[in-house]
Order: structure tokens, then C-alpha cells, then sequence
């Protein structure tokens, strides 16, 4: 469990990034923190393995302040994905997956090993792993990025824009390939994005931020769909948009959902 | 300590300051020399680097060469021109501007090359000739990096000028050669102390030159500064 | 030819003074240069005046730097000693900037997720940092391994051997075949040597020659 006690952040020269925010995210659960750039999310998303240290208030990993862990350590134990994978280019990608075990001291060999399970585990032939990083595609880049964040088994997955950097058909595959591993893996997973779909896809939680990083709504994605809370939400989910509007109309007998445009989206069952 | 103390009393040794041998006067040379070796390796390398950068071809070749000449000790060129050319004037002037002109040539085309092509193309497209582009948006705006290779060139000649000494009666490396041959480490320092204080102030003097064209080719660089 | 044909174990001999002299002084270069320029790029505010005065260090001549230094250090005008400090001032003031660049230019996404997936600071230095600095810093270093085996000719002016020994003694004694064998063996050493290091960087770091395939698409942030 992870949970943000009224942390705030102001960067010297004054910019407040984050104020006063509060936030449980329960244990094996997935809570997705959306809002546009400068919302503070990815802040947040720093707190929890201190690459970011809040000016005030507290970050409790299962009851314990960050503050009181040391920093290196505790990234150690928490798997971090970024955009793009974030991959050390000069290493190859089973050196890459097996980066944080060898940091643990694992033995190198034992490291590989599991690295290269792990390869297989998020849907990559073993054999890329010796190649570089440069020499993969952005969304095998992407997977690597997962695989070493899920080697060392942490308890807690942050997730920063991990599909950002990739095409719209890739980042869907991704999405979905998460969405496996999570139901197989149980992890407590913040996942940080701009994209509304993407966290309603993932997140068994919503959190709609605004500037400063001001909860502008907080609940599962129907319940924002259903009700969004103000105007604010309700454009930045696109309750209006035409194809999140749908009704239905009776042909041949049967019930089919049209949506705003008048595009038939599919059959009604009772 | 006494070293120096020596050195800068023979620096303040009126008879040292008057006279064809003086300080001034060997400092005259020396700025001349330096002055027609740029010029005239300038003659050579600015319209063949502004060629080069213009049509963008042939930089591979220029680029393997002057990076190969570096390798050369400028000692060798002096001694060889030396001996085929006699203890002249001409032996270190030809030697000089064989050296110069790598560093003046690499600044001039990468300069024109560096800049971003739609540029020159879009000043041809509004109708100028291509000796406008050349002289009117090409050059000025390469002149930054144009200088850059001059301040080098300048640098590297204002050295080697000091070692050609060693080949012809010219120049403050009189004083080193002088003091090496009599063993007098006085002179030797004080002539030291000179050379390194002249190219001291040419290699500010031509830092601010460079900065200054910087400013005048992209006026942004000034405003950027202040913060948001 | 001939000249040569009779004095080729001299010219060995000069040739292994001349490495004895270059080779320390590129070596006390890198490992003073490195963390400098690093320093220089960590820390801006003493990083600028750094730089500037590692320019105009360069800046001054040769012969007037060797002359100068043994004033300076209390080292005897004609020693290795000063040969070795001369050089390694000329080898720190030339790389000092292209170290600091050579960390600058190290990709800030990459580094921030070595700390992100837990590398304590000094293993994103040795195992970040060093690494993917490495291809910009052996340039770098090429150049100063050329630039000093040319420098070390100059030596010859105050007396301490090296192959530009060939340069003041052929000239002296009118021998041109001599100055041209002095020339043509520093250019070949220059060679040997800047030939090693490129291959150094070919074995050291593999990655840079791995075929890039566009990043399916530009990373952004």
C-alpha cells in the first residue's frame, strides 16, 4: 500500500508543482494518475522512490516514511518503468533486464537467467537478448523497459508514460499485454499518463488530476464516465465526445448501440 | 621564485625596450609576421572553405586532410623548409602558411556547412544570384565559426613564429634562442614571459571578436538569457 | 634512404625516448582531464571559468611554456620532468572540454533511469556515465595522443631527446634526410598510436557500431 499524506512540492524559484494531495493507492491494485502536462503527476509518481522529495507532508510505503529508507535501496526494491524503456544503450538487453539484479548483487550468471525468463514472460524471443537497445523497435524497447522493472519481483511497479514513445497499434498490444501480466502478478502499480483511455484500459482506479495536482475526480472508470464531477472532468475524459455517447435502437427485434456520429458500435445483449 | 624576479628586473631593463633588437620592435615583428601569414593563407583557404561549404562536396577529403597535417611537428615543416630554402624570410613565412591554413579552411566550410540548409535554399528562391547567397547569408552567418578558426589559426601561428626563430633572425623567439645558446635562463624567461603575454591578450582579443559576431549573427542568444 | 639504412638504431632509440615522454603525458592527461571535465559539468558555475582558463592555458606556446616551468617548479630546464608537465598541461587543457562535453552529451533520460531503477551515485558514474561518455572522450583523446607526439619534437630545442632530435641535428648539420626521417617517423608514430586507440573504441564499445533502426517513433519529454 502506498499512500500520499498532504505531500507538497515547490521547486526552488518558487513553481508549486504539487500541493496539498492526498492519495491511497491499496495494495495489488492499479491506480492511474492522468492529467495533462504540468499536473503534476510525474512529480508524484517521483515521491514514491525519492527521486523527487516532497517540501512537505509524507510518502508511506506500507505504513513506512520513504524518508526514513535509503534512497538507493529502496529504488532497488521498487520496479520503474520509463518512456522509451529508459535503457542503458552501451549494455545489451539481457544485461539490461538483469541491470538491477546484479545491483542487488545477484551473481551474474543466476542474473541472466532469470533475465532471459523474463524476456519470454513479457512476450520476447530470448534471442534479442543479446542485441542492443538500438537495435530494437520502440515497442520491443518498451517491453524490455518491463521486464526490468518485473525481475527483481518487486512489490510495486511505478509506471511513468511507459508507452509514450510508441505508434497507437503497438502502445493497444502493450496496454493489453500489461493488463495479462498484472492479473497474473497482483502488483501495486501507479501508472502516470495523459492518455484518458489508456487509464481506463489499466487502471482499476482513476485519478483525474488538474494543475498542481488538485484531484479533480477519483473513482473507477465508469463511475467518472457515468458521473464526471464538474465540467473540468468532463471534458478532459470526453463525456461529450461523440463516440463515448452512445444509444440504442431497435432493428429486427434486437437492441444496437449507435453512437453520437450514428456509427452502430455493436449488439445489446439482455 | 628568484627566476621570475630576474626574468621581470630584465623586463624592466630600459636598453632592452629600445633599438632593433628592442622589445617593441621584435613584438612588431612578430605581429607582422603573423599578420601576412593569415593573410596570405587566408588568400587560399577562405575562398576554397566558402567553395567547399557552398557546394557542400569535397569537406570528407579537406576534413581527412587537415585532420592528417595536425600530425606533422611543426618543427619538421620549419627545418625542412629551412634547409631548401635558406636562413630567410621566406623559409618560416611558407612554413607559417602551410600551417595556418588547415585550421582556416576547417572553420570556413564547417561553418557554411552548419548551417541548416533551407536556409540558403529559400534565400534562392527568392531570386538571389548565388554569389548573394554566398555573400549576404552565407558568409555571415558562418562568421562566427569563421573567426573561430581564424583565433585558432592565429594562435597556432603566433607559436610556431616564436620556433622560427630557431631557422631565421626574426621575432621575440630571438630571446629564447639567444638565451638557450648563451645559457642565460634570464633572457630566455623574460622572452618567454613576453610571448606567453602576447598571445595571451590575441587569444582574449579574439575570443571577444568571436563572441561579438555570435551576438550580431543570432541576437536571440542575448534575450534567452533572462529568465521566464 | 641511405641515411637511414645507417642510422636506423638511433632513430629506435629516439623513437622509444619519444614514447617514454608522450605515453606518461597522455596517461596524466586523461586522469586528470576526466574529472575536471566532469566536475566542469556538474557544476556549471566553476565549470565556465574552468574551461576559459584551460583555453588560454592552451593557448600558450610551447617553447615558452618549457622555458617557463622550470621557474615555476624548481625542475632542471633540460629533464623529462619538464617535457612530461609541459605536455600534460597542453593534454589537460585540450580534453578538460571535450570531457565536460562528453558528459553533457550523455542522454539525461538515461541517466535518470539508472537512478530511477536504483544505481547509487557512484555506479551511475562507473557504470552510466564513464561508459557512454567513453566514445566522445577516446575522440578526444585521439587528438591530444596526436597533438602530443608532435609537441614532444619541440623538447628538442632545450636538449631533451626525442625524435625531434633528428628535426635540430639534421639541421645543424644540413642532413635533410635526416629532418625527413624526423618528420615521417613522428607522423607514423601519431598514426601507430591514434590507429591503437581507434581500435580500442571499436573493441570497448561494441554498442556504437550496432545498427540503429529508427525508434518506431521520436521519444518526446
Amino acid at each position: 500500500m502506498i499512500e500520499f499524506e498532504q505531500v507538497t512540492k515547490t521547486y526552488p524559484g518558487g513553481s508549486v508543482a504539487v500541493e496539498g494531495f492526498s492519495l491511497v493507492v491499496p495494495s495489488h491494485r492499479t491506480v492511474a494518475l492522468v492529467g495533462s502536462s504540468g499536473s503534476g503527476k510525474t512529480t508524484l509518481l517521483r515521491m514514491v522512490n525519492r527521486m523527487v522529495e516532497p517540501t512537505s507532508g509524507r510518502v508511506l510505503i506500507d505504513d513506512q516514511d520513504v524518508q526514513d529508507r535509503d534512497p538507493v535501496e529502496l529504488r532497488r526494491s521498487i520496479g520503474y518503468v520509463l518512456q522509451a524503456g529508459g535503457l542503458l544503450p552501451h549494455r545489451t538487453v539481457l544485461d539490461n533486464v538483469a541491470t538491477v539484479l546484479r545491483l542487488n548483487h545477484v551473481t551474474r550468471q543466476a542474473a541472466r537467467a532469470r533475465a532471459a525468463e523474463m524476456l519470454e514472460r513479457v512476450g520476447l524471443d530470448p534471442a534479442l537478448g543479446s542485441r542492443y537497445p538500438g537495435q530494437l523497435s520502440g515497442g520491443q524497447q518498451q517491453r524490455v523497459g518491463v521486464a526490468r522493472a518485473l525481475v527483481p519481483d518487486p512489490n510495486i511497479l511505478l509506471m511513468d508514460e511507459p508507452f509514450g514513445a510508441v505508434d497507437p497499434i503497438v502502445r493497444r498490444e502493450l496496454q493489453d499485454e500489461l493488463a495479462r501480466l498484472q492479473t497474473e502478478l497482483g502488483k501495486t502499480i501507479v501508472f502516470v499518463t495523459h492518455d484518458v483511455d489508456e487509464a481506463f484500459r489499466l487502471g482499476d482506479e482513476v485519478v483525474v488530476l488538474r494543475e498542481r495536482a488538485a484531484i479533480a475526480q477519483q473513482g473507477t472508470p465508469s463511475d467518472i464516465l457515468a458521473a464526471p464531477a464538474d465540467e473540468f472532468v468532463h471534458d478532459f475524459v470526453g463525456a461529450g465526445r461523440a463516440e463515448r455517447v452512445l444509444h440504442t435502437q431497435t432493428i429486427g427485434g434486437r437492441l444496437v448501440a449507435v453512437d453520437g456520429t450514428g456509427l452502430p458500435v455493436g449488439v445489446l445483449e439482455s | 621564485m628568484n627566476l621570475i624576479a630576474e626574468a621581470l628586473a630584465w623586463l624592466a631593463e630600459p636598453a632592452n625596450w629600445s633599438g632593433p633588437g628592442g622589445i617593441p620592435a621584435r613584438t612588431g615583428q612578430h605581429l607582422a609576421i603573423t599578420a601576412l601569414t593569415i593573410l596570405l593563407a587566408g588568400l587560399i583557404a577562405w575562398p576554397a572553405g566558402v567553395l567547399i561549404g557552398h557546394t557542400r562536396r569535397g569537406a570528407g577529403i579537406v576534413g581527412a586532410l587537415t585532420g592528417a597535417a595536425r600530425a606533422i611537428p611543426t618543427l619538421g615543416l620549419l627545418t625542412l623548409f629551412g634547409l631548401g630554402l635558406g636562413i630567410g624570410l621566406t623559409a618560416p613565412l611558407l612554413a607559417l602558411i602551410v600551417l595556418a591554413i588547415p585550421s582556416l579552411l576547417a572553420g570556413t566550410y564547417a561553418g557554411i556547412q552548419a548551417i541548416d540548409p533551407a536556409i540558403p535554399a529559400a534565400a534562392r528562391a527568392i531570386g538571389m544570384s548565388p554569389a548573394q547567397v554566398i555573400l549576404t547569408v552565407e558568409v555571415p552567418l558562418a562568421m562566427p565559426v569563421i573567426i573561430g578558426g581564424l583565433r585558432s589559426a592565429t594562435l597556432q601561428v603566433v607559436a610556431t613564429a616564436t620556433l622560427a626563430a630557431y631557422t631565421a633572425d626574426i621575432g621575440l623567439g630571438r630571446y629564447l634562442f639567444a638565451g638557450l645558446k648563451s645559457r642565460d635562463y634570464t633572457e630566455m624567461l623574460g622572452g618567454a614571459l613576453v610571448v606567453v603575454a602576447l598571445t595571451l591578450v590575441l587569444e582574449v582579443a579574439l575570443a571577444i571578436c568571436q563572441s561579438v559576431a555570435r551576438r550580431i549573427v543570432d541576437p536571440a542568444s542575448r534575450t534567452q538569457r533572462t529568465p521566464a | 634512404m641511405t641515411w637511414l639504412s645507417l642510422n636506423w638504431p638511433h632513430v629506435i632509440d629516439l623513437a622509444r625516448a619519444h614514447l617514454l615522454l608522450s605515453v606518461p603525458a597522455i596517461l596524466l592527461s586523461v586522469v586528470i582531464a576526466v574529472p575536471v571535465g566532469r566536475l566542469a559539468y556538474r557544476h556549471p558555475r566553476v565549470g565556465g571559468p574552468l574551461l576559459g582558463a584551460a583555453s588560454l592555458l592552451y593557448a600558450i606556446p610551447a617553447l615558452p611554456l618549457l622555458i617557463v616551468i622550470p621557474a615555476l617548479l624548481g625542475t632542471p630546464l633540460r629533464s623529462a620532468t619538464t617535457m612530461i608537465v609541459a605536455l600534460t598541461v597542453y593534454g589537460v587543457a585540450l580534453l578538460v572540454r571535450t570531457a565536460a562535453d562528453a558528459f553533457t552529451a550523455v542522454d539525461d533520460h538515461t541517466r535518470g533511469a539508472a537512478v530511477a531503477v536504483g544505481h547509487s551515485p557512484l555506479a551511475v558514474f562507473w557504470q552510466v556515465d564513464l561508459p557512454l561518455a567513453f566514445p566522445v572522450l577516446l575522440s578526444g583523446v585521439r587528438v591530444v595522443t596526436v597533438s602530443t607526439i608532435g609537441l614532444v619534437t619541440i623538447g628538442a630545442l632545450i636538449g631533451v631527446s626525442s625524435l625531434g632530435t633528428l628535426l635540430t641535428d639534421g639541421f645543424q648539420r644540413s642532413i635533410p634526410a635526416e629532418v625527413t626521417t624526423g618528420v615521417i617517423a613522428t607522423v607514423l608514430l601519431a598514426l601507430l598510436l591514434d590507429g591503437l586507440l581507434l581500435l580500442t573504441g571499436r573493441v570497448a564499445a561494441p554498442w556504437t557500431r550496432a545498427a540503429r533502426p529508427a525508434r518506431g517513433t521520436a521519444v518526446t519529454a
